[in-house]
């Protein structure tokens, strides 16, 4: 192929020429040009190498179905976007483009060795030549194939583009602006309704813009699309995937097609349109012929042919010949040399064609072949003649030649009528499958639908050939390099549906997802099997039509943006002070508030020692919060958590077990009765919403008698912990109304008063084993409240401490954290909790598997604490704990690590852990095995301070 | 994304708003001491896992907070109807194989 520049014609301005690079090297093109057009139009053949045998690949198409032609556009840094198609990148000034997968260079590649040992690469190589030895495979086989099989690289940097979304709603979305859905647009909107047509080229008008005859009438359609009012038309839009319920994703392209300099704001936008019934005008996509070196750079389809010179003013040779099965390549031959692009010859298979084509065709100076087909292409990075016979075995003859245009019929898009599940009907005379009844309210027109009068052709495999099929280089699918031989292979080696022969032999896959192949890869495998297409099935067409960006999909859900960040009112407080933060379910909590230069571990050890020699702050706002009020209140809590609730007074609080009907804790927090009906419940940070959610289940669908209403109450209480032997002095000149003594107030009660004068309720309660108070108050004043009491606490040294110390001191204690002690399948008993279960209760959610056999039988893992014979050695959580670490591997495991800290306090670590039968190993040694060494460690009673409870109660 | 009709609300409402509940029509035993361990095993984990009709629980997480009940095809993934908590399945949706 030798393409030129055609004096006249086309819809490019020639008057605005544009310089791009391919490869490095200069070009020029001109504006309405993409860059295959220009690129042909420069000479240019060679496009790529293909996927597997590294084979020069020139251009197949002028459109989406475009398989060989991909390319990497480079926009500047972090602006690479691979595996785009040639035909459908839109030329601007400066545009930077890369071919593919070749090394070191695009016309000396020497992966194309591979080309050359086609024989180790036959339908399912990866399962068949490289299984042995098996070690190999990681090391040595995948990464070398990988490197050389592929397309595009992907970018390795951030993408800066930002990508926008939107949602739309419509009576009616045309997908697809040729003339039929155009049509269908403007008669939709007759009836006054909002509608919306998309088409993924930079211009509507579809197959009439390679048709000059049509553009007049284009141009008044368009005024009236215009004109209408109520038509919104998206171009430059792919409507890649069509959901339930006439829901379809679109993905609408906005500034790639501009000079960089030029393009500003998002990149892309994603439409989510909601339509009310959906027009169909995807139209049809021309089907390559089957035959020895069908993929020799120059070889191309008839149609895309016949855009490259009359939409582009692009001739694709100085002599094409044609090989056709179909008419419309004897019109497309008439089209081409009506603008002066030299076609020598006609071959088609077919000996009946029309009259007046065959005259028409003599009498514009062509050879006509009849019922002859080519059997071999001449040349490797360009074609430079053909050689053909009758029926495929006669008498060789050749022409020379610079490109072959094939027309092998034409294959409906009924991709998204796939993907809305409408049914698919096989069309003998198109010899394709056309949209039959619809699931969706949705209706398909035009070529799309079969409706389109371009002539007929026959229906073909592979072309007849003297030379067998597993000799010939005949391409089926060029993307992922599958030839007729390949598919053979499968139906020979068992193969029988379509899904199976498409996974075996890849036909149809990658990025273009069969556009091209997947009619001739079923008839290739009809007729090696000898039953109809009909019986062996279609493959399923998914979402997307085509890549799409990630970008696009993410819109503005990244960043900041990715998941909302909760913050309490306490965060400004905490990060002007200099607070290291973690994540928490969402919420971003202090971890710990360094001073000097301190590291987490002496920042951690400072505060922990604060705590437990004088007082400490902590913000506890993000735990859970349901208000439980109604006059069955009691009766619903007794039913859901495993405690008795009944018999707990009014001011009192209880430290509450939640399990799942299957035995296993779920949740647990403290809650305190203020009064007959009104509780105030407490849940774990994360597990806030699970539990509610849990409740209103029981409450709603099984209990709807109980009268109880549950509100989350979670952001509307700022939670301030003071925690340490100091507390008391440090709120009593603040609290009022509120006797703080140790009588009138002990621990696990709950008062109402006020603090700093902001009403509270004052829970006396301690995670940390100190004396502590959790004072309760309207999110509002919580900051103020706060201030007050870390000002009043100053003759104290009151110091604020983050989430890594409440651990600590809760560890030293045993008080399990639910999801980092348990882990789903941790019973009260197994966690030593089954004094929080009330026996006497007849039923509470979870208490009849707890009677089942499993719940109580031996060798269930128990928690447990660890001491290190090292003082000094640091568990890691989740590591192993095994009996003897000499045993043979696999060495038995009896449970792992669950938390593990350095305690200031003790002056030694500490850890928690749950093991089969812990509670029965207390004094034995057990070892936990890590990289490089061995921790010996003794079981011991999960309790490292004040067993006895005493400081609780100063 | 399926619309779905949420019988408290009235309304038509994108699938983002709901969560799913699991089968429906399973009642919690009244008193569940009185079940075998085969009996409490069957409530706790046997579903029917229906192809075709299939009625099952979903929740109008971020509308009205209610459960309720749906019909929905299980190979189509079509809602048939959906019904308030508490309310027989209609007649006319009865489970099955789908044709």
């Amino acid at each position: 192929m030798s393409g030129y520049r055609l004096s006249t014609g086309g819809r490019i301005d020639r008057s605005q020429p544009l310089g791009f690079t391919f490869d490095g090297a200069n070009y020029q093109g001109f504006a309405g040009d993409t860059l295959a057009s220009a690129l042909v139009a420069s000479g240019v053949t060679l496009f790529g190498r293909s996927f597997k045998y590294h084979r020069p690949r020139g251009l197949l198409g002028t459109g989406v179905e475009e398989p060989n032609a991909l390319v990497t556009v480079d926009r500047g840094p972090g602006r690479i976007t691979p595996n785009l198609r040639a035909p459908q990148v839109a030329l601007h000034e400066g545009l930077v483009t890369k071919s593919q997968n070749r090394w070191p260079s695009l016309k000396f590649d020497v992966v194309s060795i591979n080309d050359r040992l086609g024989a180790l690469f036959p339908a399912g190589f990866y399962n068949k030549t490289f299984m042995w030895p098996r070690s190999a495979w990681e090391k040595l086989y995948e990464p070398v194939i990988r490197h050389l099989a592929g397309l595009g690289e992907s970018p390795t940097t951030r993408d800066p583009d930002h990508y926008d979304a939107t949602y739309a709603h419509c009576e009616v979305l045309v997908v697809g602006a040729g003339m039929a859905g155009i049509e269908a647009a403007l008669a939709a909107a007759q009836s006054g309704g909002r509608v919306i047509l998309i088409d993924e080229q930079d211009e509507v008008g579809g197959g009439a813009l390679s048709d000059p005859a049509q553009w007049s009438a284009l141009e008044t359609l368009k005024a009236q699309l215009a004109a209408a009012g109520n038509i919104t038309v998206l171009t430059r839009t792919t409507a890649f995937g069509y959901f339930h319920q006439n829901f379809v994703g679109a993905a609408q392209r906005l500034t790639d097609h501009l000079a960089p300099a030029r393009a500003h704001g998002p990149r892309e936008k994603l439409w989510r349109i909601r339509a009310g019934e959906v027009v169909l005008a995807q139209g049809a996509i021309e089907r390559p012929l089957v035959f020895n070196g069908n993929d020799v750079p120059g070889v191309m389809l008839a149609s895309g042919a016949r855009t490259l010179a009359l939409r582009y003013g692009v001739a694709v040779g100085r002599s094409a010949v044609v090989m056709a099965a179909h008419d419309s390549g004897w019109h497309d031959a008439l089209a081409l040399a009506g603008v002066g692009v030299p076609i020598t010859a006609i071959v088609d298979i077919r000996t009946d064609v029309p009259g007046e084509l065959v005259e028409a065709v003599r009498a514009a100076g062509i050879a006509v072949h009849l019922g002859c087909a080519i059997t071999a292409v001449a040349g490797r990075h360009a074609v430079k003649g053909v050689t053909f016979a009758s029926g495929g075995i006669g008498p060789a003859q050749t022409i020379a030649c610079d490109a072959v245009l094939m027309a092998g019929g034409w294959t409906p898009s009924v991709h998204l009528w796939s993907h809305a599940k409408g049914s698919l009907v096989w069309n003998e005379a198109w010899g394709a499958y056309l949209p039959g009844r619809a699931v969706e309210n949705c209706r398909a027109v035009g070529a799309g639908a079969g409706d389109w009068s371009f002539g007929s052709g026959v229906i073909t495999s592979v072309l007849p050939s003297a030379v067998p099929v597993r000799s010939q280089k005949a391409f089926v699918d060029y993307q992922n390099d599958v030839k007729a031989r390949d598919i053979h292979l499968a139906v020979q080696e068992g193969m029988r549906s379509i899904e199976h022969i498409k996974r075996y032999t890849t036909n149809g896959m990658a990025t273009d997802q069969g556009k091209t192949s997947n009619l001739n890869g079923l008839q290739i495998a009809s007729s090696a099997l000898g039953r109809p297409v009909t019986e062996i099935g279609l493959t399923t067409f998914r979402p997307p039509y085509t890549p799409q960006t990630f970008g696009a999909l993410m819109g503005h859900h990244k960043d900041a943006l990715f998941q909302p960040v909760r913050k309490s009112v306490i965060d400004d407080w905490a990060t002007a002070r200099g607070a290291v933060f973690e994540n928490v379910a969402n919420w971003r909590r202090a971890r710990y508030f360094p001073t000097g230069g301190e590291d987490m571990d002496a920042a951690v050890a400072r505060e922990c020692a604060a705590v437990r020699q004088s007082v400490g702050m902590f913000d506890a706002s993000t735990l859970g919060k349901i208000e439980v009020v109604g006059p069955d209140a009691a009766e619903f809590l007794n039913r859901m958590y495993t405690n008795p609730w009944k018999a707990l007074q009014p001011g009192r609080c209880r430290y509450g077990l939640l399990l799942r009907e299957d035995g296993f804790i779920v949740d647990d927090g403290v809650s305190a009765r203020l009064a007959d009906d009104r509780f105030h419940l407490t849940t774990t940070t994360g597990g806030a919403a699970r539990v509610l959610g849990m409740m209103e289940d029981y409450l709603q669908t099984e209990w709807s008698d109980l009268n109880v209403w549950l509100t989350s109450t979670t952001e509307q209480w700022a939670v301030i912990a003071v925690q340490g032997p100091r507390a008391r002095d440090v709120i009593a000149p603040l609290v009022e109304g509120i006797d703080l003594g140790a009588e009138a107030f002990p621990h696990m009660a709950i008062r109402e008063g006020t603090i700093a004068g902001v009403p509270t309720r004052l829970f006396r309660v301690s995670f940390t084993g100190e004396l502590g108070f959790e004072i309760n108050v309207p999110a509002s004043e919580g900051r103020k409240v706060w201030e007050a009491i870390y000002a009043a606490g100053q003759p104290c040294a009151i110091t604020p401490y983050g989430t890594e110390t409440m651990h600590v001191l809760r560890a030293e204690k045993g008080f399990i954290i639910v999801g980092q002690d348990t882990d789903g399948t941790m019973t009260p008993y197994d966690m030593g909790l089954d004094w929080a279960v009330g026996k006497k209760k007849p039923d509470f959610v979870g208490k009849r598997s707890l009677a089942r056999p499993e719940m109580s039988r031996e060798g269930r893992k128990q928690f447990i604490g660890l001491l290190t014979e090292n003082p000094q050695d640091l568990l890691e959580e989740g590591a192993q704990v095994v009996t003897d670490p000499n045993a043979p591997i696999p060495v038995p495991m009896i449970g792992h690590v669950t938390s593990s800290y350095h305690s200031a306090t003790l002056g030694r670590s500490i850890a928690l852990a749950v093991i089969a039968d812990g509670r029965a190993r207390i004094g034995q040694t057990i070892y936990v095995p890590m990289p490089g060494k061995v921790i010996r460690a003794q079981v011991t009673a999960p309790m490292f301070y004040d067993a006895e409870g005493s400081r609780l109660n100063g | 994304m399926l619309l779905i009709h949420c019988p408290y609300c009235a309304e038509d409402r994108p699938e983002v708003e709901f969560t799913y509940g699991g089968e429906a029509h399973i009642a919690r035993p009244l008193d569940p001491s009185t079940l075998t361990d085969v009996e409490w095993e069957g409530y706790l984990y046997l579903r029917k896992n229906t192809r075709g009709d299939h009625a099952e629980r979903w929740r109008h997480m971020h509308g009205c907070a209610r459960y309720f009940n749906a019909v929905r095809n299980t190979v189509t993934d079509r809602i048939e109807v959906t019904y308030k908590a508490g309310e027989a399945r209609p007649p006319e949706h009865v489970a099955g194989d789908a044709a």
